[in-house]
């Protein structure tokens, strides 16, 4: 299942619309990280609302994820962890290390005008 | 049906990481059916998802069981047919991995698991873990 991206001014979304699968997970992290060049973004945003589990795979795809784009100039801001996710991936011992994160979408762009006001 | 009285017994047969999410998803189902609550159930969700994952990446292919043991606890048995584990106590250490994971799959399970035991040799590996309802 491909997720779709948008660009929105220099952002892009990527808006996970149900459970991904470790491949998914895979190519949607490629895809970002190429995307960030040819439309010279500043910033991405991974809305995980729809994802049914953050596993050890999903966390360090994730954080692989940002981590890549950081290094293409880019910040990355995961938004959307559920309530029932976030109480899972802690049990689990899992993190997100340094990797923004905020509520929703609205915070996540938020976040990210910030971000970009202070370089 | 009460919660509690279900007494399903589900399997999955694993072989790629589409049969993954089937599993993971039928695990949900299985302890909302049985009276866990959503957090719990995201849990058993995501230690599903452990155990049909280092299926397909270890032995390539097997099965995952789901099953009510009638007193309140899920029961997850993940059983293939690979090489098994060289060192089971190393592959239970956080950090420890052998497949350029950050090898904090299987210890996240046992963490969270009620009971928990690998049986593994060279004729393959057998999980299994329970969780009981809180």
């Amino acid at each position: 299942m491909a997720v779709p991206i948008l660009k929105q001014g220099d952002v892009l979304i990527a808006s996970i619309q149900l459970a991904l699968t470790d491949v998914d997970l895979v190519m949607l992290r490629d895809a970002l990280v190429e995307k960030v060049s040819n439309y010279r973004t500043r910033g991405v945003i991974v809305d995980v609302t729809a994802l049914d589990v953050v596993d050890s795979f999903a966390s360090r795809t994730l954080r692989d994820l940002a981590h890549m784009i950081r290094l293409r100039g880019a910040e990355t801001v995961i938004v959307g962890i559920q309530p029932d996710v976030a109480f899972a991936m802690v049990q689990l011992g899992l993190t997100l290390e340094d990797i923004a994160t905020a509520l929703d979408l609205e915070e996540g762009l938020a976040f990210l005008a910030r971000a970009n006001r202070q370089r | 049906m009460t919660p509690g009285a279900a007494n399903s017994d589900v399997r999955v047969p694993i072989a790629s990481s589409d049969d993954v999410v089937i599993a993971r998803q039928k695990g949900r189902a299985l302890a909302a059916e049985i009276g866990f609550s959503a957090s719990e159930a995201t849990l058993i969700a995501a230690a599903i998802s452990e155990l049909a994952r280092n299926i397909v990446k270890y032995a390539g292919s097997g099965e995952v069981r789901l099953r009510h043991d009638g007193d309140g606890m899920l029961l997850m048995v993940a059983r293939d047919h690979g090489p098994g584990i060289p060192d089971v106590q190393a592959a239970l250490r956080a950090g420890f991995s052998t497949s350029g994971g950050l090898g904090m799959g299987l210890p996240g399970v046992r963490r969270i698991a009620d009971v928990f035991e690998i049986v593994s040799n060279t004729g393959g590996t057998t999980v299994t873990v329970g969780k009981y309802r809180r």
